[in-house]
């Protein structure tokens, strides 16, 4: 028995379907589309009015497993996936023990299928430990189960060591993801540097601190014809190098989150913690520009950086408490009230950029198209439906986020992996357990 | 005007016209401390905790003292040997303290914003003593209070502030409180320790000293912080001493009865040689006098105390 999306609005990458159709999902894959299906041989859900998305990918979030459990878990982690509608998701590897051998490797994986709520596909570190020493033995870590490494969190500062990595990661067919920091010129900073961390006394991150390693690992990913993915984009000066480097036809790919496209410096004004965050929030020259980037496809795709933190954490003081906010559960809403509604991306383009893409730069094969053959992975999205993000729906184990209170537009209706729903919000479809 | 606010946690929440009240209102009580028995009875019972998350021995006597003489009870506790090195939060060292049913708390952290934390949490009022580099309000009421005195007037007075701008909570607070007033300040200092985009905050910014002493009515030198030098904002501290250091030489061309301040502690010999620091421009010690005076009026004026202020003086 199959399961029939009835009177579908198919939104792929390269187009969105004039006419609605049915979709058949069987055996874990997209069996059919178009046609007519027995609705008695197969369980129906019926889209009329919604679009159907290929399952949303997010390559870049942090489950805190193993070792910080307290913020969230595999399966806390994957029910806020199912929620925002992504099915599958990357995990970062600046866990207690690092990401850096089979075991831990194998363990995320075994406790993600038995959870079964959302495909997590562990990030290895680069360096063992993440740091910044040592390679990690890429090649165990591939058989296990990873598609990149990354020692996010940091940068590869080692500009040695990056060029190691990048030719033996090459060799192996792992994707690089560096996250753009130079300590030595942050050194410290808390929020942008710039007008508002004058006022407010905080230490100042400077946005060069991130161009510099951009500029650094293009110039690199030139020399060595290698490929490298940058995390977490939040600067003009950054999209700025990028283009010209695809001009160039140099390889590299690189992400932006909702947070950096919505929120400037401002957030942190007050004290305001949940905005706290690495890359920090930077100005509204900066926001026009990762839009753009978007747009044009400068920046690839969209990422969350779910970064989950304890309410302990965040209400230490503003130097103290961590960088970072959770992300699954808005980036929708976020990426279709500031990008779609404002014309910024077509719904295709938020197709692209919340899963082909990234299924694209990750050798995901299988997924990022609703096509026959394709895996049956589905997000179904109500466009029109507009809600209030409230703390006490969030389905991550916590609840750090700057944007409670926000009104959006947009909303993730269900979400389907590999043919079975995993999250739903109408009564009666019976799903794996996402309230 | 009436006073309504229950925290002092910096100087831009605050209008030009309560800034006035407070260095009114401390003109009254400066009075008190100048008499036999030094003490009015206008904050009797009520309860006043000294946070300290950094050293400080003149801020903290000066508020203690200003305490007393309004008749609170006072106490004082030096974070360091509090649980916060047992990984205690300071807010939850804050609400412990509240707790004891406590009406305000004067506190100072080495982190920006932590007067704002605690006066979002805490049902106390909140006086901040200095936090990050962001704000030290009373330091600069005290400062605007010395100059007020001094000269009668702020407003059209070429104020200038040379030495570390970047990581000075008492530049910050001057600036706010000094445009309020309408003077015209001028920052000065080496170009690793002035923040980007300073000219915002509303003052003019110059890399030369004796342009500024020429200038200035009065000359605000900060402390320059020597364990800064770790992280290489100066070529040597002897560089320092001899392009920014005021000595009497580079006083020659300074307009008549300029006025010298400093917050200190002053490392003599770097901002300023002995002979500035005890010279006639010097007002460095009614600094410390004035600032009693302050803090009199700021917790006077912050728990409510329905007599005025002149009928106790």
């Amino acid at each position: 028995m199959g399961l029939v999306i009835k009177n579908a609005i198919v939104v792929n990458a390269d187009k969105i379907a004039s006419k609605p159709q049915d979709i058949l999902l069987d055996k874990g894959k997209i069996a059919k589309i178009g046609g007519s299906f027995d609705g008695k041989s197969h369980e129906v859900i019926d889209a009329a009015g919604k679009l159907v998305f290929p399952g949303l990918i997010d390559m870049h979030v942090h489950f805190r497993e193993p070792g910080r459990e307290d913020k969230e878990t595999i399966e806390t982690g994957s029910r806020a996936a199912a929620k925002g509608g992504f099915t599958t998701v990357l995990c970062m590897p600046n866990t207690t023990p690092v990401i850096d051998n089979c075991m831990i490797v194998e363990s995320i994986i075994e406790e993600a299928r038995r959870v079964g709520l959302c495909n997590v596909i562990p990030i290895g570190a680069i360096t063992r430990g993440q740091k910044d020493d040592e390679l990690v033995d890429m090649f165990e870590l591939k058989r296990a189960g990873c598609v990149a490494l990354s020692d996010d969190g940091k940068s590869v500062v080692n500009s040695h060591l990056m060029r190691r990595a990048m030719e033996y990661s090459k060799m192996v067919g792992l994707l690089l993801i560096e996250h753009c920091q130079d300590p030595l010129l942050s050194c410290g900073g808390v929020m942008n540097e710039g007008i508002n961390s004058m006022r407010l006394g905080l230490k100042g991150d400077p946005g060069v601190s991130e161009s510099v390693i951009v500029g650094r690992d293009i110039e690199m990913a030139q020399y060595l014809d290698a490929r490298v993915h940058l995390a977490h984009m939040s600067l003009k000066r950054s999209v700025e190098l990028i283009r010209f480097a695809k001009s160039q036809g140099i390889k590299v790919t690189a992400e932006a989150c909702p947070h950096h496209f919505t929120l400037t410096d401002d957030a942190v004004k007050h004290f305001d913690t949940h905005a706290k965050v690495n890359p920090p929030l930077r100005t509204k020259e900066d926001i026009e520009a990762i839009k753009m980037a978007l747009k044009d496809g400068t920046i690839d795709c969209i990422v969350t950086d779910h970064a989950p933190h304890t309410a302990e954490e965040k209400e230490l003081d503003f130097d103290h408490a961590p960088f970072g906010m959770i992300g699954l559960e808005t980036s929708v809403g976020l990426t279709i009230t500031e990008l779609v509604e404002q014309r910024i991306l077509t719904w295709p383009q938020m197709a692209e950029k919340m899963s082909q893409k990234s299924a694209e730069i990750l050798g995901l094969a299988s997924k990022g198209w609703i096509k026959e053959g394709m895996d049956a992975d589905v997000t179904i999205i109500d466009p029109n439906e507009a809600w209030e993000v409230r703390k006490d729906d969030i389905a991550s184990k916590s609840q750090n986020t700057p944007f409670i209170g926000r009104q959006l537009k947009g909303k993730v209706v269900t979400t389907i992996l590999a043919g079975k729903v995993v999250y739903s919000t109408t009564p009666g479809v019976i799903t794996s357990g996402v309230k | 005007m009436e006073w309504t606010k229950r925290h002092l946690l910096d100087l831009e929440g605050l209008s030009q016209e309560e800034i006035e009240l407070i260095l009114e209102t401390a003109k009254s009580f400066k009075e008190v401390s100048t008499r036999d028995v030094k003490k009015v009875p206008a904050l009797r019972g009520k309860t006043i905790v000294m946070l300290f998350f950094e050293p400080s021995t003149r801020t903290r006597t000066s508020f203690e003292l200003a305490a007393k003489r309004l008749s609170a009870d006072t106490i004082n506790i030096a974070a360091g040997g509090t649980s916060t090195t047992k990984g205690e939060s300071v807010l939850d060292t804050a609400r412990n303290i509240e707790a004891m049913n406590v009406d305000l708390i004067i506190v100072r952290h080495a982190s920006s914003g932590v007067p704002h934390l605690l006066a979002k949490n805490l049902q106390a009022s909140i006086v901040n003593a200095g936090d990050g580099c962001r704000s030290h309000p009373t330091q600069a009421l005290l400062d605007m209070f010395t100059i007020k005195e001094r000269f009668g007037r702020i407003e059209g007075l070429n104020v200038g502030i040379v030495g570390d701008i970047l990581h000075s909570r008492v530049a910050r607070s001057n600036i706010i409180g000094l445009t309020k007033l309408g003077a015209n300040v001028t920052v000065c200092g080496p170009s690793t320790l002035m923040p980007r985009d300073i000219e915002t905050m509303g003052v003019k910014c110059s890399y030369r000293l004796e342009e500024v002493i020429e200038q200035s009515d009065c000359l605000m030198l900060l402390r320059l912080q020597l364990e800064r030098q770790t992280q290489k904002f100066l070529p040597s501290i002897r560089e320092y001493a001899k392009e920014f250091g005021v000595n009497k030489a580079k006083l020659a061309k300074a307009k008549k009865g300029i006025v010298i301040m400093h917050p200190g502690p002053t490392n003599r010999g770097v901002e300023l040689s002995a002979e500035v620091a005890d010279g006639e421009y010097s007002v460095i010690l009614d600094q410390v006098t004035n600032g009693v005076a302050i803090r009199m009026a700021v917790l006077y004026l912050l728990l409510g105390a329905k007599e005025p202020a002149v009928v106790l003086a």
